[in-house]
């Protein structure tokens, strides 16, 4: 390594008293993968975005390849030829791949739009850099993936020496990742530096040259990442240790509470649902993984009375699909959402008033219409006490609070109603490992108590270290269970991307009744090794053996 | 799922005292430099205009009294609005409920207290039914309830016009209804002797009583509550199990109530009669102005409704001692909104860039 290509030197940034980033040094050499790791709120994103002209430091340096710079916008960022891509992508869905590459410094013939020039140059760009992607696709018709490889040409186009990639895993599959990595890696080879912020400490071992550890706007360490384990860089990141993965009895499932028989709706494609069978018991939980946008959004509305469907979902037996959502409430179910801020909390209401959001209508909580604000904060108090809520007191609005206070509020209201089923959608999104260790313990608390906890994620980790049951959502149906032995990222992954269930076609259907154990099998072996290909064929009967049922030979 | 609120709208009305202050000081300096240009001196100007609206006894009665038509209406945009909704219905509803109020006072027995009280009722319940009506096309149609209240502002006041000349009509004067009995009106003499004879009547009391009831409705009632809800976020309402459906539609026929009501105080307190008009009450409309100004509060809502009853009657004055045409009023209402809206368009941003801020600064805390 020569000289560095960015070199911060002691960036300050702070917001009032807050201080984001204190005297953050940092080198990027090119041709290196530098990991930017951290817990939410340790500075990383404020970091960059000083790097890249969305903030003005208070204090320290930059230098790019030795000259010190001013970067005050980020037209400058682009100019020096550093780029980043967002964790929310900032592209046009019924544009091309080649127009929205091209967007803000079109090929331009006279006055007119070069097609053809933009064309060439994305080809060129895919060709150069080993980015697979048509440049005539609609990018509205693309996969997160691809979008997100779209998103790397917008800033290769620019010219981008420096590349910073914000939390880029987050919304890709197991399989997705893995070529997402591959794509870091050569995009170092080629001698761009890369900065890669992230809180998955696996993918940092996978692919990082050196790792930079952020805690409370201050650098930590930096190391390279060979020689670093996990415990060392989660040891760092937190000041402590933590036990992420809860400590779990084997679950002592009880009878079946809430039964979906298949459920599926009128409208189709990769969203809707198409005929869920799926039985879930007290004192389990059941993870149900799937990479967005193949039905989860749909079912948990379905299941919440939000959405209409067909089929049969029954509750302690009795039919409640078309129930309004207060009935189901009131009959036990209960939601922890997947955003907290849209569909979990009413943010300019007060803590009190957002702690009893979905049993303000109860004794003793009003009475005759009225509302009875001390009965109200008594349960708050009780709620963010047990729930280790921090508020600066219980009558500011919700907003105020940070995420992980926001969401052991929603978790703490919940729970509070003595729930019988819990959906919990994506229920760590966006925490920092503190808060999220905390919604495992109660997630498994609640399953120890004898609720049933239906776990949806697109995180594999999560499902696996939680999960008692698996299955795999999939172009709105349950295209796999497994039990959690039986399951590894592979397997599932292979699942997830509906490889993994070409040949089902039916197997979902006709045989619905009883266990919900029955399907899976032959995606398995149609992609993965020759073993299993005599299961093909045999599409669902009786040689449909169940991976719960491999699992257990393997016992 | 219903659409949710519009992010301007919900901006525009959440100005606070401050923000109010100083719209209304930009807003009287940009009428006195229009002043200036006309040649006109704007301190004689507005020291007219502050005698013409609260100078004598009579003058200071007939800004509340005027106070009064919109403190109501302004009241009925600020409910729609706290449920997540924007109310332009008021004029429409006036008509309607002015002449529920005709109606009562001419064709009910006279009998004292229990005649008056009808007709405030039916009034209200006009102004009601007919929110009622644009709350069902947007809960149940998708009918986006600005466009549903501009039509039916029309509906409404055709529709008054032809009832008044087929059926409510003076015999005398076919442009407007009979003269109510006497039993039927709301005067308080003794108020309007304390005024100088000034049109005031129990109305007024009936105004401050319901803005003081609905801060009470709004934070401790649960239909308050759930409008409220409904109103910041309709998505976690729903989840929530509150019938989101049927509370805009409870919105929007809450909020019909008090520009109803704004119609029948002006037949049975102040003119005994409603008239055929080609045009929508203004004072429904400034209801918009005024919600926008009070920042949907009851107090602010008080206050806006005394400033802009200040600023229309004391027009008057303006152009009678300095010349300075009446229209001009109306520009310095113009601009306070417009600053108003300005002030809280630009602080919609600042509030998001700072939210950004305390968030990472929130982030940092809970890791600690």
């Amino acid at each position: 390594m020569a000289e560095p290509i960015v070199s911060l030197r002691g960036i300050t940034k702070r917001f009032g008293d807050f201080v984001a980033n204190e005297a953050v040094s940092l080198d990027l050499y090119p041709g290196e993968i530098h990991a930017l790791l951290g817990e939410n709120g340790a500075g990383k994103t404020t970091l960059m975005n000083v790097l890249t002209g969305l903030l003005r430091p208070d204090g320290g340096e930059i230098r790019f390849r030795g000259r010190p710079v001013r970067i005050d916008s980020p037209e400058v960022a682009y100019r020096l030829g550093i780029g980043m891509v967002h964790q929310h992508f900032k592209l046009i869905p019924p544009f091309t791949v080649a127009e929205n590459v091209v967007l803000g410094a079109e090929p331009r013939r006279g006055l007119l739009f070069d097609r053809r020039a933009a064309r060439e140059a994305v080809r060129a760009l895919t060709e150069a850099y080993g980015l697979a992607v048509n440049p005539d696709a609609r990018v509205g018709a693309l996969s997160v993936g691809m979008q997100q490889r779209v998103e790397i040409l917008k800033i290769l186009y620019r010219g981008a020496d420096v590349l910073i990639f914000d939390e880029p895993t987050a919304v890709l599959t197991p399989q997705e990742v893995r070529e997402f990595l591959a794509i870091l890696k050569r995009l170092a080879g080629q001698g761009k530096a890369i900065v890669f912020i992230t809180h998955k400490l696996k993918e940092v071992l996978a692919v990082a040259d050196r790792v930079t550890i952020l805690r409370h706007g201050r650098v930590v360490d930096t190391l390279p990442a060979a020689g670093a384990d996990e415990g060392l860089l989660a040891e760092k990141m937190i000041g402590r240790r933590v036990r992420l993965a809860p400590e779990k009895a084997p679950a002592r499932p009880g009878p079946v509470v809430l039964e979906l028989r298949a459920v599926r709706e009128r409208r189709t494609g990769q969203d809707a649902l198409a005929g869920v069978d799926l039985a879930l018991r007290a004192g389990e939980i059941y993870g149900l993984a799937g990479v967005d946008g193949n039905g989860q959004r749909p079912l948990v509305e379905v299941l919440f009375g939000r959405r209409s469907a067909e089929g049969d979902v029954r509750l302690f037996g009795e039919p409640i699909l078309g129930l309004p959502t207060k009935a189901l409430l009131e009959r036990g179910m209960a939601l922890i959402p997947e955003d907290r801020h849209r569909e979990g909390l009413v943010l300019a209401m007060s803590v009190a008033e957002n702690a009893i959001l979905t049993r303000y209508d109860r004794p003793p909580f009003v009475r005759r219409g009225i509302l009875r604000p001390a009965a109200i904060r008594r349960a708050a108090a009780e709620i963010v006490e047990r729930f280790d809520v921090r508020t600066p007191s219980l009558a500011v609005p919700v907003a105020a609070l940070s995420g992980g206070n926001q969401q052991k509020l929603i978790i703490g209201r919940e729970v509070a109603r003595r729930p019988a089923v819990v959906v919990a959608f994506q229920p760590t999104r966006g925490l920092d490992i503190g808060a999220q260790a905390h919604v495992y313990r109660t997630l498994v608390a609640l399953r120890d108590a004898g609720a049933a906890v239906l776990l949806i994620s697109f995180e594999l980790d999560e499902i696996l270290a939680l999960a008692d049951r698996i299955g795999v959502l999939s172009g709105g149906r349950i295209v796999a269970e497994l039990a959690p032995e039986a399951a590894d990222e592979e397997t599932i992954g292979l699942y997830m991307t509906g490889r993994g269930d070409v040949r089902h076609g039916d197997a979902g259907r006709g045989d619905s009744g009883g266990d919900a154990v029955r399907r899976g099998g032959a995606g398995r072996g149609e992609v993965g090794s020759g073993d299993d290909a005599g299961q093909e064929v045999a599409g669902h009967g009786g040689a449909d053996r169940t991976d719960e049922e491999k699992a257990g030979d393997g016992r | 799922m219903r659409r949710g609120t519009r992010p301007s709208v919900a901006a525009l009305f959440s100005a606070s005292a401050a923000d109010a202050g100083l719209a209304i000081v930009f807003g009287l300096i940009v009428g006195a430099g229009l002043m200036l240009l006309g040649g006109f001196d704007p301190l004689a100007a507005y020291r007219a205009l502050a005698m013409k609206a609260f100078g004598s006894p009579y003058n200071a009665g007939e800004t509340f009294r005027q106070a009064t038509t919109l403190m109501l209406t302004g009241l009925s945009v600020a409910l729609a609005y706290r449920a997540g909704l924007l109310s332009i219905a008021a004029p429409g509803q006036m008509a309607l409920g002015a002449l529920a109020a005709a109606a009562a006072g001419i064709g009910l027995p006279p009998v004292p207290v229990v005649q008056p009280v009808i007709g405030l009722l039916l009034g209200a319940a006009a102004g009601a039914l007919w929110g009622a009506l644009i709350g069902t096309l947007r809960a149940y149609r998708g009918v986006n309830e600005v466009i549903a209240a501009i039509m039916l502002n029309w509906v409404a006041l055709y529709g008054v016009n032809l009832l008044i000349r087929f059926g409510l009509a003076d015999p005398a004067n076919r442009q407007r209804t009979r003269t109510v009995a006497e039993t039927a009106r709301i005067d308080a003499p003794w108020l309007s002797d304390l005024f100088a004879h000034a049109r005031l009547s129990y109305g007024f009391f009936l105004a401050v009583a319901l803005l003081g009831g609905y801060a009470f409705f709004l934070h401790r009632t649960r239909l308050g509550f759930e409008l409220r809800a409904v109103g910041q976020n309709p998505v976690a309402a729903a989840l929530a199990g509150m019938k989101d459906r049927r509370l805009v539609v409870a919105a929007m026929a809450l909020a019909g109530g008090p520009a109803g009501l704004a119609g029948a105080i002006e037949v049975l307190g102040v003119y005994g009669y409603w008239t055929v008009s080609p045009t929508l009450p203004a004072a429904g409309f400034d209801g918009i102005a005024v919600a926008l100004l009070g920042g949907a509060g009851a107090l602010g809502t008080a206050l806006a409704a005394l400033l802009f009853a200040a600023l229309s009657g004391g027009a008057a004055g303006m152009q009678f001692e300095v010349g300075v045409p009446p229209e001009l009023a109306r520009v310095v209402m113009a601009a306070i909104l417009f600053f108003i809206a300005a002030q809280n368009l630009t602080r919609g941003l600042r509030e998001r860039l700072g939210r950004v801020e305390r968030r990472n600064a929130r982030g940092e805390e809970a890791g600690r």
